[in-house]
Order: structure tokens, then C-alpha cells, then sequence
């Protein structure tokens, strides 16, 4: 059966029969990767488990992060009924960090989402258009790019008032720009390759370039970015309550936790790092996930 | 029988040759790129780079043309111009007897779709997400044939190159070697059954082994699917082995075309026969002794007036400088048949000068 398709006799040399190997999928392969991938494993297991106490904060704790007492105010870590001891007015640190982390994290991953769409979207198409178009949006995103990016967020956040819905709407603000200079320097670089001219030889739409080979290159560094996004992003919207301008009291969220503990530091040092360790343990999450979805996505690094 | 033998075998007689025999395949006239140098204050243009500058020729149906000339002297550019990748300044391309672009000719995807071409670079003209017969399959899918029927004929095109469709067809391409993925594009460039096909130094990057099987595989797929192919190489040799006829381009010009035999027997342009003689020969008792070309082209940026070779012509004088030789019959001794030895040369002298010297 095989041997019919080789019609040209001269030219078996290179077709010398090996097994078929099977060759899987490029995301099947990412994937299995990452799953060899130790430090990306554990840190995943973090994630979801951060991601269960706070989603699920309800299931881990029975307590309510509004609910405090005079009586109860800056018990230290281990206290009974309230393992992770108690903020400033009384009411119990580990309720809080749970439900609190709702807010941090929607904040977090809510704006990169929002900017990954807004400035993937003109960063490709500055990137493969070029010329004035792209020209222009690059430099509209220079502009933003003069200011640094908490700045930009408080300045935002200023003008617009503060609130959580706010606060998320200006970080998504502070990360177009550079979410628009990388896909645009990804799809620069892509555009140029042979294989995207060799379809524009092939007589094939553009629409249908970008789709079937622009995106496919492109999307893999884009997302890895907009990845170690969020780990700023959690730490600038926790800067953005720490200020006053996110997210109001009494609502729990790890950045105002933080800030209104301060006060307790020298009362109860470890009780009032607590929420900081938390900002910390995600942000560096998604940061090591980030590298290693970019080496897992690296097709010539290993097999 | 497997269905990936079902491609028919083309007719002698190609439906889509509207022509005849005698029309050329390809007629290209005074095309002319010229790309602008931008620089210093709101990004005014300073200078233009004179890529390509009114080149004229011809490709008969199912010959080879081979386009020969040190790097940066426009062969890719001329190819990425055909292909309309980049937008002439100037010029005109036929298509079998239909202007390009032009009212009343075809379009540029028309054309397209009998014209292919094969870059150079293996590697990065494959798309590194996609399976071989992916790519191959792509260009017809988007045509519209259905995805099985393109898949079906992706395979059928990899047996064609020589790769069996069973072990190649589901690999990426950074698991081939430079040959085998050479070959996929080889594929690719035919998927859309064209009667032309571009081979933009599609051998320069290969070992010399396998540079000789794809030369020897390019020449099966010739004569089987009647293509017609423009070879562009800097590599003497290649272009001998493949080529019906040749043309030489210096600095964006033509400086001298004619039958492959013509050409490598009794090259005429001064510039011609330095290029031959920086081909070493393996004889050490017939050693060139012809001087070498010293020095780089000049810069194509402010091109030399006149004959853009005679800064570096050991023969110039004066006329050189002042008038651009058009390219005509050489000024003594015979033109072979319908296929004329063309020199661009204003001195008799300078075309007569011993071919190579062997001492």
C-alpha cells in the first residue's frame, strides 16, 4: 500500500520507512509538558487551593468577615476559634482573608482579561497593518506609557471616583499599553516570517492569514504575558485599596486588610503581615505559572 | 489502491495554456522597484534603494530560466515582485498572453494560483503550528475545496516529493530535516496545481547530497506536471545543471541573458565572466587566471551612472559613464536561433575578450 504512493523511484532516499510515529497535537504537548513541569505543578495546586478557600469561602470557615467585638480585637495566630487571630476590630483574620480574596482576585483578573482583549485585538492589528494605523495606536499607547503604571491607576482611579468597579476600569486602562506593545512586537515579527508570505503568495485572504497563522504564533506569548500581568495586577490593586481608592470599608480585600493593620504592626506583627503574605504567595503564583507556560510553549526547546 | 493516487496525470495539452507553444509563459517589462530610505528629521525620504531598475524578460512554457548575481542584486526581489509580495514601482508582468493586475487581464490571485513560489528558508516558511500536511493543505482548503479532499491531496503531494504520507503527513516541521521540509514546500508550492513555479534559492541552504536529490526531484516534478520554472541562485554550478536559459543581474539590472550554453561557453559582459571566474575549478592544469572582481558591488543606494558596472570594469571608458547599454545582441559573432544571447555593453572590446582563461 505504501509503496504505491512512491512513484518517483530515485527519490526514496529520504522516505526511507520509519515506524509512524505519532506525532500529537502542539497544545497536547504544552500540556504535557507542564504536567512534567514540577515547579508549574505545585504552584498550580496553590492557585486552586487559593482559588477554593475564596470562592468557596463559605465551605472553609463558618465565621462572617463583618461580624466582630471589642473583646476579641488583635488575638495573636493560634488564638482558639480564630486560628489566624484577629484584625482591629475584632473580627476573625481567616474569614477575611477568604472571603477577602474574592476581591483581590477579581480585581486582579478581571482588568488583564478586559486589557488582553482591548490590546491584543490593536496590538495585532497594528502589528500586521503597519504603516499609519499602526503608527498611530503605538504611539496613542506611548503616551499612556509616559506614566508609570500605578501612577496612571491612581490618577485614574482619582478622576473616576473610588469603588471596586473603578478601580478594576483603571488597571484595565494601565494594561493596554503594554499588552498593545507586545502583541504588536509578536505579530511585527510574525508577519515578516516566510510562511505568512508564502500564504499571501498562496492568493489567501488576510482575514484568513491572521487567523490560520498569525494568531496561532502569536497568541501563545501574548497569553504567557498577559499571565505575569495579573501577579502586578493583584499587587497594584491591593497599592489602589491600601490608598483608599479601590475597594470601601468594612468589604474585606487583602490590599485594605493590610493597610488598616498597619497600625497593629508592633501589636501583633505576624497577624498584621498576613495579608501581605497572601498578595505575595499570588502574585509570585502567577508569575512562576507565567514562565512556565512560556518554556512549555517553547516547540524547539525539548521534546 | 489508495485514493491518493487518483490525481489525474495532466494532459499533454494544458486547458488552461491559452497561448500556444510560442506565447511566453511569463513576459516581464521595465519592471522597476525602488524603495524608499527614510531618515532624519519627520521621517523624510533621503534616498531611494534602486532594487530593481527596468528589467526586462522573458520565460517560454516549460523552460527553466535561471537567474544568476551576486547577493542584494535584486533576484529576490524580482521574485517577491512577480509574485506581486511587494508592489512594483513600475512595469509590467504577463501572464500567458494576460497582463497582471491590468483591466481587461487577470488578477493578481489569479495569477497566483498558476504561479508559486519557494522561498529559500525551510524552516521558517513552514508554519511551526501546523502539521506538513497542514500547510500543504492549506492553500486549496481556502480555495474552497473540501477539508478531506485537501487533506486527501496533501498526501497524494507528499508521496509526489518523495516523503511517505504515512510517517510525514501528521509531523511538525521543526521534526524533518532541511531536506524533507524543503520538499514539504516543494509540496506546498504545487498543491494548488500551478504552471509555474518561483524557486527563490530553494536549494542554497541544503548539504550538497541532498541539494542534488532536490534538484533531481524539482526535474521529475517538471516534466511531470509540465511546469515551468524561473530558478534564482547564486550558485554557478546549480544554475548550469538546471537551467535552459540564463540571465545575469548585476545591481538591479540585466546585464546579460542567452541559452544556458551560450552563456557559460562564451559569456560576453565583462561583469559575466568575473563571475565565472570566481568559480574555483577543480582542475589544478586549467587554473583561472582571469582576475577576480575585487572590491564590494557599490552601493545600490547611488548607483553608478551609466553601465552600473564600470567602477569595477576593467575596460571602461568614457561612453560607460555617460550612456545605460541596452541590452542588445552582442557586437560581434552570432546569436543562436530564436534564443538570442542578449548583452548589455557598450564595447566591442569588452564583450570580445577571452572567455575564462585556462592557462
Amino acid at each position: 500500500m505504501s509503496e504505491a504512493t512512491f512513484d518517483l523511484p530515485n527519490h526514496r532516499v529520504a522516505a526511507a520507512d520509519q515506524p509512524a510515529a505519532p506525532t500529537q497535537g502542539y497544545w497536547k504537548s504544552v500540556g504535557q509538558r507542564l504536567i512534567r513541569d514540577p515547579v508549574t505543578m505545585v504552584v498550580t495546586f496553590v492557585l486552586l487551593g487559593i482559588l477554593f478557600i475564596t470562592i468557596g469561602a463559605p465551605l472553609v470557615t463558618s465565621g462572617d468577615p463583618y461580624s466582630g467585638g471589642i473583646l476579641t480585637r488583635l488575638k495573636p495566630i493560634g488564638t482558639p476559634g480564630h486560628w489566624l487571630g484577629t484584625d482591629e476590630t475584632g473580627r476573625d483574620l481567616w474569614t477575611r482573608i477568604c472571603y477577602g480574596g474574592r476581591m483581590s482576585l477579581l480585581a486582579a483578573i478581571v482588568p488583564v482579561s478586559i486589557a488582553l482583549v482591548i490590546g491584543g485585538f490593536l496590538g495585532v492589528v497594528a502589528g500586521f497593518v503597519g504603516g499609519r494605523l499602526g503608527n498611530l495606536i503605538m504611539r496613542v499607547m506611548d503616551v499612556f506609557y509616559a506614566f508609570p503604571s500605578i501612577l496612571l491607576a491612581i490618577a485614574i482611579c482619582g478622576i473616576l471616583g473610588n469603588g471596586l468597579r473603578n478601580a478594576i476600569l483603571a488597571l484595565s486602562i494601565v494594561f493596554i499599553p503594554p499588552l498593545v506593545r507586545v502583541s504588536e512586537t509578536v505579530t511585527a515579527q510574525a508577519r515578516q516570517l516566510d510562511f505568512v508570505e508564502a500564504a499571501r503568495a498562496s492568493g489567501t485572504t488576510t482575514m484568513q492569514i491572521i487567523r490560520y497563522h498569525v494568531l496561532a504564533n502569536v497568541l501563545g506569548p501574548i497569553l504567557v504575558y498577559a499571565t505575569s500581568l495579573i501577579s502586578v495586577s493583584i499587587i497594584i490593586s491591593a497599592g489602589l485599596s491600601f490608598l483608599g481608592l479601590g475597594v470601601t470599608p468594612p468589604q474585606p480585600e487583602w490590599g485594605l486588610m493590610l493597610n488598616s493593620l498597619r497600625q497593629a504592626i508592633y501589636v501583633q506583627p505576624y497577624v498584621a503581615a498576613l495579608p501581605g503574605l497572601m498578595i505575595f504567595l499570588t502574585s509570585m503564583c502567577f508569575n512562576l505559572m507565567s514562565d512556565g507556560f512560556r518554556s512549555a510553549m517553547d516547540v524547539r526547546l525539548n521534546k | 489502491m489508495s485514493a491518493a493516487l487518483s490525481r489525474p496525470i495532466p494532459a499533454p495539452v494544458d486547458p488552461r495554456d491559452r497561448g500556444g507553444p510560442a506565447q511566453p509563459m511569463l513576459l516581464v517589462e521595465d519592471l522597476r522597484k525602488h524603495f524608499p530610505v527614510r531618515g532624519g528629521m519627520l521621517n523624510r525620504q533621503v534616498a531611494t534603494v534602486q532594487a530593481v531598475d527596468d528589467v526586462s524578460f522573458s520565460v517560454r512554457k516549460g523552460e527553466t530560466l535561471g537567474i544568476v548575481g551576486e547577493s542584494g542584486c535584486g533576484k529576490s526581489t524580482t521574485a517577491r515582485l512577480l509574485m506581486r509580495l511587494v508592489a512594483p514601482d513600475a512595469g509590467t508582468v504577463t501572464f500567458d498572453g494576460d497582463m497582471v493586475g491590468a483591466p481587461g487581464g487577470i488578477t493578481v490571485n489569479d495569477m497566483r494560483r498558476q504561479m508559486q513560489m519557494v522561498f529559500q528558508d525551510s524552516y521558517s516558511s513552514l508554519n511551526p503550528r501546523m502539521t506538513v500536511a497542514e500547510s500543504i493543505a492549506y492553500a486549496p482548503r481556502m480555495h474552497g475545496l473540501a477539508a478531506q479532499q485537501a487533506y486527501d491531496r496533501a498526501e497524494t503531494l507528499l508521496g509526489q516529493v518523495g516523503l511517505n504520507p504515512r510517517t510525514y503527513a501528521r509531523r511538525y516541521p521543526h521534526e524533518l530535516s532541511g531536506g524533507q521540509r524543503q520538499r514539504v514546500n516543494i509540496a506546498r508550492a504545487l498543491a494548488l496545481e500551478p504552471r509555474m513555479v518561483i524557486l527563490d534559492e530553494a536549494v542554497a541552504a541544503l548539504d550538497k547530497s541532498v541539494e542534488a536529490q532536490v534538484l533531481n526531484l524539482l526535474g521529475d516534478l517538471k516534466a511531470r506536471f509540465n511546469l515551468t520554472y524561473l530558478f534564482i541562485s547564486h550558485d554557478l554550478n546549480v544554475v548550469e545543471y538546471i537551467s535552459d536559459r540564463v540571465l545575469v543581474m548585476y545591481l538591479g539590472r540585466v546585464v546579460e541573458t542567452g541559452p544556458v550554453e551560450s552563456i557559460y561557453s562564451r559569456p560576453r559582459h565583462p561583469y559575466t565572466r568575473a563571475l565565472f571566474a570566481s568559480k574555483p575549478t577543480l582542475d589544478p592544469d586549467r587554473r583561472t587566471t582571469e582576475m577576480p572582481l575585487t572590491g564590494d558591488p557599490p552601493n545600490p543606494i547611488n548607483p553608478p551612472s551609466g553601465c552600473r558596472f564600470r567602477t569595477r570594469c576593467a575596460f571602461a571608458q568614457a561612453i560607460c559613464a555617460e550612456k545605460v547599454p541596452p541590452l542588445e545582441e552582442p557586437l560581434y559573432g552570432e546569436g543562436i536561433g530564436d534564443s538570442p544571447h542578449l548583452v548589455a555593453c557598450h564595447l566591442p572590446e569588452a564583450q570580445a575578450a577571452m572567455g575564462v582563461h585556462h592557462a
